[in-house]
């Protein structure tokens, strides 16, 4: 898919007050789903799911007095789109003390779409060790999906053509909090 | 992306940099259990060796393997090579194969260029006659930089051998590259007369190790190679080994946070001491931990993306 030009047309889907109470709820549904977030770990995804990982870990703390331990997996090296594009430089990967043998592994990212990150997530993690489960959070579920994968924790769905185009901006990353679409018939 | 990597040369300090932060990422995945990345699934390394070589080759045989490579070790000895087939056949053979990268160490300077003329894949050199060998130059900068934080501004001196030395060649090109400072210190008939001017203009001489010592971050030994020593270089070993060699003392007159390496192999007793080769200070064994990661990284960024 070809990436809209810069002077694309483009509707802000979250604000970053949005962002925060999405954040926080995601935070509230693992606290639930988890039963207190006992044994479970967050790992996100290089290069914006690190941040929201952290972010999550921080609610979660916030609310319920627990530190959740919060890591971060880097896919590069699992992709399988590697021969079609120049070769990418590496993202962190840095697994909490402890490791996440027989933890539950809360894998974050920013933006679901083709669902192939995630298998690749799937796969570099069978490589690290092995969890007694593994769940998904995102923050924004676009739908488009090219693999049988789906996510526990949506932040937002947001229905999209193919045309269109996610941007996620995080303070840690890009010196804002905000999720835009752009391109396609706005 | 280069193509190939033939020289220490080919890499400008953006490149260079990427390189040692992949292989800083290739290094904390060698503590998994499972240490095999998909990576290169399906792509074919071939090594290819005309030289003898035990570190280098386990160690490029491990990279690739450890990206899931499937690897060919090729080694002159006992193949078509001693029936008298040339460079250029053994490379027409190897691209019908379909190799993907070729790892090359060659006795004769400049083989790495003529290979990746003939062949579709990408070029590694490990090894060629006395001039170069750039990984060996990443794995010491990586060394360098994990041990002392950096590489900018570095004072790194580089002695014995210098003439025959193809690890010096290629780490003043790299070192110079990233920002180092380095001094190539040794006996008159083993430092080439313009070598610093060639290769790089702000690389220093010096015939007198005692006195640069004080001044030093880095100080890597290199091997004595008599093997490509026609004729005496230098009265006797053990002269050599009492003006060039470092021992305990000449280690105490280093500054307290300098480290020695050394490419290996050793000649203990010669141009190192034992102790010294084995003191905390020393590095000799995390470089060949090192190499693998920064292979790792060379293979990766040369075949991990579009072809």
């Amino acid at each position: 898919m070809a990436s809209p030009r810069a002077d694309a047309p483009s509707k802000i889907i979250l604000s970053a007050s949005d962002l925060h109470r999405v954040v926080d709820r995601i935070a509230h549904q693992i606290l639930e789903k988890t039963s207190g977030a006992t044994g479970t770990v967050l790992l996100g995804i290089p290069t914006r799911g690190v941040p929201l990982a952290h972010r999550l870990a921080a609610r979660i703390h916030a609310f319920e007095g627990i530190d959740v331990p919060v890591g971060s997996l880097d896919i590069t090296l699992y992709r399988d789109d590697l021969r079609l594009h120049a070769t990418r430089a590496l993202g962190k990967t840095e697994l909490p003390g402890g490791g996440i043998d027989g933890r539950r592994v809360v894998l974050v990212d920013d933006v679901l779409y083709s669902g192939r990150t995630v298998r690749a997530a799937l796969d570099a993690l069978n490589d690290e060790g092995r969890p007694s489960s593994v769940q998904l959070a995102v923050l924004v579920d676009r739908g488009h999906r090219q693999l049988p994968i789906r996510a526990d924790y949506v932040g937002k769905n947001i229905p999209t053509a193919l045309s269109e185009s996610v941007r996620v901006s995080l303070t840690e990353t890009d010196g804002l909090d905000e999720v835009k679409l752009t391109g396609g018939d706005l | 992306m280069i193509k190939h990597l033939r020289s220490a040369a080919d890499l400008d300090a953006a490149t260079a940099t990427l390189i040692l932060d992949t292989a800083g990422e290739m290094a904390a995945l060698a503590g998994r259990e499972v240490k095999k990345l998909p990576t290169l699934r399906g792509r074919t390394v071939v090594n290819l060796f005309y030289e003898d070589s035990t570190r280098t080759r386990i160690s490029f045989e491990a990279a690739a393997k450890r990206l899931s490579a499937d690897v060919i070790n090729f080694s002159a000895k006992g193949s078509s090579v001693s029936k008298g087939e040339s460079l250029k056949d053994t490379a027409l053979t190897l691209q019908a194969m379909g190799a993907d990268a070729v790892v090359i160490r060659h006795p004769a300077s400049g083989a790495p260029h003529r290979l990746a003329a003939w062949v579709d894949g990408s070029v590694v050199n490990a090894g060629d006659g006395t001039h170069e060998h750039p990984t060996q130059a990443l794995l010491d900068a990586y060394t360098m930089r994990s041990r002392l934080g950096r590489l900018d501004g570095l004072r790194v001196a580089i002695v014995g051998d210098v003439l025959h030395s193809r690890v010096a060649r290629s780490n003043v090109l790299l070192l110079t590259t990233l920002g180092a400072q380095v001094t190539l210190v040794g006996p008159p008939t083993l430092i080439p007369v313009d070598i610093a001017a060639a290769l790089s203009p702000s690389t220093k001489v010096s015939y007198d190790l005692d006195s640069v010592l004080p001044d030093m971050d880095v100080v890597m030994m290199l091997r004595v190679q008599t093997e490509r020593m026609q004729d005496s270089y230098f009265p006797s070993a053990r002269e050599y080994s009492r003006r060039y060699g470092l021992d305990l003392a000449r280690m105490r007159k280093m500054p307290e946070h300098a480290i020695v390496m050394h490419p290996g192999p050793m000649n203990r007793g010669m141009e190192i001491a034992p102790e010294v080769a084995d003191s905390s200070r020393s590095t000799i064994v995390e470089q060949v931990a090192n190499g693998v990661s920064a292979r790792m990284a060379v293979l990766y960024l040369l075949l991990g993306g579009k072809a």
